[in-house]
């Protein structure tokens, strides 16, 4: 029972595929993470709330009578002002102070967040209506809903358009400078104050396209945003800071590892064996390291 | 200056100490009033089903009040509850319990919402020997402890689902069948689980799939999968609101198509609302529907009490509050039975409790639970774009046929 997936191919094909789409919008909130971690050195504990609010506003539209899809436009310009008012109120302050502080502030950041989107949209468990219908494969043996298919496809979307932002524009430039070395590019001209607003901003509009792609693929609840967080979290540390390519597949690869642990040690290990995971990658990065160091010596 | 802070800070605290000793002396029947307690989720993740059973407990007293109280030794006492916010959070529960019952001396508690809380209330309540009759605490552990002083008005949790796998088997023409489920877990769910173990050995069921949802996940698309492949006569899902709602969503976005699809709740997802057609054919338990056919003096029946409760507050009653109000009216019989304050009294006018309420019949078990009232389960039928919860088992009460099996999606437009 446990290998139910070797006796049927279509099993396999189904995972890798579910598992696959699933990472693809996970990478996109693990790269806004990477993003202003690498520039700003902020874990933000607030990312899995910020995508819960962006999946807030595109189920507001919905209720409002507007395809949620288009969550995916408005969602990312409201979060990006959010985002940016949150630099300015909090972040600013202890961008330059220890790593524990941020976590803190990060952290008071959520509980307020969870609380005020409570208080506003109420503590039932909600989702916006695609209508997109399902695409099968095979004979009707592997089913793909319409709606994980349009969200890879608009995450990948967006991911591009970032990574050609990031390389042409003068904004791109000014953040990639600031992230190499910030005392540097402060020097050299550029307005590091306003690098790490709009870098904030951009992150929280990432966080508002993933909500509202999440808004009609799962659903959406004030208090689910810490698993969104510990899952870019991981992304990112298996990834490593800057590198969108390896987001990409550290998520994709996540989404696969943790489909693949559902059926062969069970539903209970999903998320277990995704930690598991981690622990590994810990261990291994650091005993790599401690290698190269005595190299080095 | 120094002492004059000094001085003021003990006169304070004097004061306030006086204050407090001397409401708790009177607290447990303040002249015409008996005063209950309850912690209870206002805000916080189970913010909108406290206050749905908070709205039940106020539905009551207020009737209660009105139809001439609690007649004691002669006299006439009305109910007042003192509420305070747990914040849906465990620990902040027993603490308040712990403040109820020594700081307001209140003798008589009420319980708070869902399992996971009403456990974490349970153990204060018994140190301190108060009777607590609770209304949304399922778990069955909550009755394998031994509790003296908690009664509940609902039926356990592992209760909620059995009646599915009966109806499945009748439909199989006695035979036993093939039992798919996923259960989220947690505390609830897995009682649910539980019940469904016995079921399906007591049917001769065979549980092909039996998969436990971790509580972080929000994707059920591998057990979905799993059920594809193996073509079970019966799929069981309980994991809450979020459960539900997801389940739904990827079964209709995957085409999975089962013979009957069992689940809890429904009502508190607004499942045939959320997801509309999506969700028709859907068998889901239910403590009570407003559509059976008890009675009481107080509320009448439940129809009456769905539209008394929806002129009050504006919306229609979820079962959370209808339990809610059947548990002060539990109380109220206990304390004129008992014709007495003694909190011992009271609790063993409670044991011996057998009536009929609008909500169904109760009679505590030995545990503590109510052993007198079926759990129901209902449909999702649509008409056109609008679907509604009809009552299909037990017989007895059934408004509408059971329908069976649920066609293939796609034979369904």
């Amino acid at each position: 029972m446990d290998f139910l997936i070797f006796k049927a191919p279509m099993l396999m094909v189904q995972a890798s595929l579910d598992g696959i789409l699933l990472g693809i919008l996970f990478a996109l909130i693990a790269y806004g993470m990477a993003l202003q971690w690498g520039v700003m050195n902020i874990i933000n504990i607030a990312q899995g709330d910020l995508v819960i609010l962006g999946g807030y506003i595109a189920y507001t539209m919905y209720l409002a009578g507007i395809h949620p899809a288009w969550g995916v436009i408005v969602s990312p310009i409201i979060m990006f002002f959010v985002g940016w008012a949150l630099y300015k109120l909090v972040i600013n302050k202890v961008v330059d102070r220890d790593l524990f502080i941020s976590i803190l502030a990060t952290f008071g950041i959520a509980i307020v967040f969870q609380q005020l989107m409570n208080f506003i949209f109420g503590a039932d468990v909600v989702v916006a209506q695609s209508e997109y219908g399902t695409t099968m494969l095979f004979d009707n043996s592997v089913t793909l809903p319409n709606s994980k298919i349009f969200s890879a496809f608009i995450s990948v979307l967006y991911a591009i358009a970032l990574v050609v932002y990031m390389k042409k524009s003068r904004l791109g430039r000014a953040i990639r400078a600031t992230a190499q070395n910030a005392r540097a590019a402060k020097i050299l001209g550029v307005d590091t104050e306003k690098v790490y607003a709009a870098t904030f901003g951009i992150n929280a509009a990432l966080c508002g396209i993933a909500g509202a792609l999440i808004s009609i693929t799962l659903t959406l609840h004030p208090y689910v945003g810490l698993p969104y967080t510990v899952r870019s979290f991981m992304i990112v540390i298996v990834a490593g800071l800057g590198n969108l390519p390896a987001v990409a597949v550290s998520g994709m690869g996540l989404g696969l590892f943790e489909e693949f642990a559902d059926y062969i040690l069970g539903t209970e290990f999903r998320i277990g064996a995704v930690f598991m995971l981690l622990v590994f990658i810990l261990v291994y990065r650091r005993f790599k390291l401690s290698k190269k160091r005595e190299y080095l010596k | 200056m120094n002492k004059l802070v000094k001085l003021f800070i003990t006169s304070i605290s004097a004061i306030t100490l006086a204050l407090v000793s001397f409401t708790s002396s009177f607290a447990k029947v303040e002249g015409d009033y008996i005063v209950l307690g309850s912690a209870i989720s206002l805000t916080g993740k189970y913010s909108s089903n406290g206050v749905h059973t908070q709205n039940g407990y106020n539905m009551a007293v207020e009737r209660i009040n009105k139809m001439g109280g609690v007649e004691v030794q002669g006299k006439k006492y009305k109910f007042e509850i003192i509420y305070y916010d747990d914040e849906s959070n465990p620990k902040r529960a027993a603490q308040l319990a712990e403040r109820l019952i020594k700081q307001d001396g209140v003798h008589y508690m009420l319980g708070p919402y869902s399992s996971g809380l009403t456990k974490a209330i349970a153990p204060v309540t018994e140190k301190y020997k108060i009777p607590m009759v609770e209304a949304n605490g399922a778990s069955r552990s909550l009755f394998t402890k031994g509790y003296k002083y908690l009664f509940a008005v609902l039926s356990p949790a592992n209760q909620y689902l059995e009646v599915a796998i009966d109806l499945a088997v009748e439909k199989n023409g006695g035979k036993g069948v093939k039992i798919a489920q996923a259960f989220e877990q947690d505390a609830f769910s897995q009682d649910v689980r539980l019940g469904i173990l016995d079921a399906a050995k007591r049917t001769g069921s065979e549980i092909i799939i039996d998969d436990k949802l971790p509580k972080e996940l929000n994707d059920m698309a591998a057990t979905l999968a799993k059920v594809k492949a193996t073509k079970p006569d019966v799929l069981v899902v309980s994991g809450h609101t979020k459960g539900a709602l997801t389940a739904i969503r990827q079964i209709s976005e995957m085409k999975v198509d089962v013979p009957m699809l069992a689940m809890t709740h429904c009502d508190a997802a607004k499942l045939s609302k959320q997801h509309g057609k999506k969700s028709e054919f859907a068998l889901c338990a239910s403590q009570w529907h407003k559509n059976l056919s008890y009675k009481d003096k107080f509320f009448g029946s439940g129809k009456k009490y769905a539209k008394d409760f929806q002129k009050e507050f504006g919306y229609d009653p979820p079962y959370q509050s209808a339990e809610s109000s059947a548990a002060l009216l539990v109380f109220k019989d206990a304390f004129e039975r008992a014709n007495s304050f003694d909190r011992d009294a009271v609790r063993d006018a409670l044991v011996d409790t057998e009536m009929q309420t609008f909500y169904g019949n109760i009679k505590f078990g030995p545990g503590g639970q109510n052993v007198a009232k079926p759990m129901i389960l209902f449909q999702v039928r649509c008409k056109g774009d609008d679907c509604e919860n009809r009552v299909v088992a037990p017989t007895k009460w059934a408004s509408d046929k059971f329908y069976h099996p649920i066609p293939k999606w796609s034979d369904r437009s």
